[in-house]
């Protein structure tokens, strides 16, 4: 900054306290509409983020390998033929946390009470207590029990529906991978309960080899779940998956849950309304403060036309007169916000009153709200940039004044 | 021209200057046909009753205002003719005003109030600070430097406006009634400096004023009526030529 610029920039400062409260209410409302704009990006990105790893850790994992055609209609016969070697290859991938064989067949769960229809997933419960975290989650009864055969694992909804307690029976059927109609009994030895409600009702879990003699599946698996060190990796390694195993298809989460996509691009949407909002009550509060101080100072801004300040000089310094205006602002709001995202990312914020209605969307009830790096220069950004746009309509007021008669008024 | 100054530097050449405003509804007519010549080092008062077209013809030679037809030259160079930025460089550079109120920035200094002409003009700080110095000495405000204008009288803040309006070391001073708020012991004052500054700088003055005090003290009174000049008598010939 040159002597010029310090000059200006001391006299727009002086400038803007002239009328100390009108400029203190821009100043607030600059704090509070920072702070509303950072914790409410911060807020969303705590809920975006939990869904995502919630989808990500319980649900879909960072990839899955299937047959080409299985997505289509889930057939056991699209089975995978070099499930070994594609799983060996995966754990010998240093960037690989754990990677878990399955079955997965739709199939019929019937009860004494009823019957529904659901997914079954045959899993080997130790690498799957690690890439679903489904012991973890276990509410009632045992994560399977050491040495137990024909268990199943329920989710409390289901367990509601069919009216299944610990210990009951319930069978399942499935067309198994030559056609047949097959069925099993099975014992529930626990029940789980995720914040995904409806998964936990179309879900339940049985040991591999349980599922494989229950589909005819005894040499293979038709999925593999694949879970990484880190979310960014998974599109790079399915890309390197599918062109060592062409006849396999190798999805990333976000191909494997589209849905997320459109959660976040619907959630992005909603998030840029609730700031158009706030910027433009801002706005509206700017183009008022400043016409009302170029009004107010016509007859000055006519003389200093007059003395010789240039006409782009005289609409800078509105801009400059605005922009200290915000700038005084911003501090204490990003302080504020800064604050109530730490204090709440901490503690969360606990959303159990509307628990039925968040769960049934997969929603955890306890938000986190945390800000991702450049949210936080972003809406300064934003702030800033929407009160030079407001101050284009009062600077332009100034540029035009014509000096005879502006000093007149 | 007046004939007794026929053979000084004119610095300030109209000639049938021509405003008239609403021309659309009813027609005033500020200024008609008014001839002008003003030679360097001139004290010039332009009196008359309000609406008579001394303020007009103040902003007209000013750079302020343009004429319907005709135009102005300041030192030969044509003002009419100046796209508005030139307009406002040119006024930077040549031309002091001082004027009847809101004459300074309220937020600056007196100090600062003087220096703010060298700093559009980019003038390095410390020639800023010598002239804005000598200034303050000029106007016998020196002690008043840290002053803001809430803090000064009238006739302080007019004295600053003086020094102001001389900080660029322009052509000529116009000042815009500077005594109108001003009661008898400021607006001596002021004069005093003015006419001092007249006198030994060769600073040439134009006002417009009602005021007899000023009046009194002007070496050339030009009288206008309606938008013309009815009358232009040079008092003290003599001291002009100082």
């Amino acid at each position: 900054m040159n002597t010029n610029q310090r000059d200006a920039a001391r006299v727009a400062w002086r400038n803007i306290w002239r009328n100390r409260s009108r400029s203190l209410v821009i100043v607030a409302s600059v704090g509070i509409g920072l702070w509303a704009g950072i914790f409410l990006i911060a807020f969303y990105n705590g809920m975006i983020r939990q869904r995502i790893r919630s989808a990500i850790d319980r649900e879909v994992s960072h990839l899955q390998v299937h047959h080409p055609r299985f997505s289509d209609d889930h057939d056991l016969r699209y089975h995978l033929g070099d499930a070994g070697a594609i799983l060996g290859r995966l754990r010998s991938d240093p960037g690989v946390l754990v990677a878990a064989p399955r079955i997965v067949a739709h199939g019929m769960v019937s009860t004494a009470a009823g019957s529904a229809g659901v997914v079954i997933n045959g899993v080997d419960p130790a690498l799957e207590a690690r890439l679903t975290l489904l012991s973890a989650k276990v509410a009632e009864g045992a994560y399977f029990t050491a040495g137990g055969r024909q268990e199943v694992i329920v989710g409390l909804r289901l367990a509601r529906k069919l009216r299944l307690a610990l210990h009951r029976k319930l069978v399942l059927t499935v067309s198994d991978r030559q056609g047949s109609l097959s069925s099993a009994a099975f014992r529930v030895a626990g029940i789980y309960r995720t914040p995904n409600t409806p998964y936990d009702e179309a879900n339940l879990f049985i040991r591999l080899p349980d599922a494989a003699a229950l589909c005819a599946m005894a040499d293979s698996v038709n999925e593999l779940a694949v879970l990484l060190h880190r979310d960014e990796a998974a599109d790079s390694l399915a890309a390197v998956l599918s062109a060592a195993f062409p006849t396999a298809e190798v999805k990333a989460w976000k191909d494997l849950a589209p849905e997320m996509q459109v959660l976040v691009a619907t959630t992005g949407s909603m998030l840029y309304v609730f700031m158009g909002v706030i910027l433009l009550a801002l706005g509206f509060g700017i183009v008022n403060t400043m016409l009302m101080a170029v009004l107010e100072r016509t007859r000055e801004i006519g003389m200093l036309l007059a003395l010789g300040m240039s006409r782009p000089r005289v609409f800078g310094m509105v801009l400059l007169e605005t922009f200290l205006l915000v700038m005084a602002g911003c501090p204490a709001g990003i302080a504020a916000a800064l604050a109530t995202v730490a204090l709440t990312g901490r503690q969360g914020i606990d959303f159990s009153v509307f628990s039925r209605a968040l769960e049934s969307f997969g929603w955890e009830t306890r938000v986190h709200p945390q800000l991702a790096s450049g949210d936080l220069r972003r809406i300064v950004l934003l702030v800033i940039l929407t009160a030079l746009v407001a101050a284009l309509l009062p600077a332009r007021r100034a540029f035009r004044l014509r000096p005879a008669d502006a000093m007149r008024k | 021209m007046n004939p007794q100054h026929r053979n000084m530097e004119t610095v300030i050449d109209a000639h049938d200057l021509v405003r008239t405003y609403d021309a659309d509804t009813v027609p005033v007519h500020a200024l008609d046909h008014v001839h002008l010549h003003i030679a360097r080092g001139e004290f010039v008062a332009l009196r008359g009753p309000s609406g008579s077209g001394k303020t007009t013809l103040l902003n007209m030679i000013g750079g302020l205002d343009r004429p319907d037809a005709s135009h102005v030259l300041i030192d030969g160079a044509n003002i009419t003719a100046m796209r508005d930025r030139e307009l406002i460089e040119f006024r930077l550079r040549h031309i002091g005003f001082v004027f009847q109120a809101y004459n300074l920035i309220p937020v600056l200094t007196a100090r600062e109030n003087i220096e703010f002409i060298l700093l559009l003009q980019q003038r390095p700080a410390a020639e800023r600070r010598s002239r804005v110095a000598e200034l303050l000495a000029q106007v016998g405000l020196s002690d008043k430097a840290g002053k803001r204008p809430a803090e000064l009288s009238g006739g302080q803040q007019q004295r600053i406006a003086v020094a102001r309006a001389l900080a660029a070391k322009p052509r000529f001073v116009l000042a815009d009634e500077p005594t109108a708020n001003l009661d008898t012991a400021a607006a001596g004052n002021l004069l005093d400096i003015m006419s001092r500054l007249n006198r030994e700088e060769g600073m040439t003055f134009i006002f417009s004023t009602h005021d007899p005090r000023v009046i009194e003290r002007a070496r050339r009174v030009i009288t206008l009526e309606d938008g013309r000049v009815v009358a232009d008598e040079v008092r003290n010939p003599d001291r002009c030529e100082n």
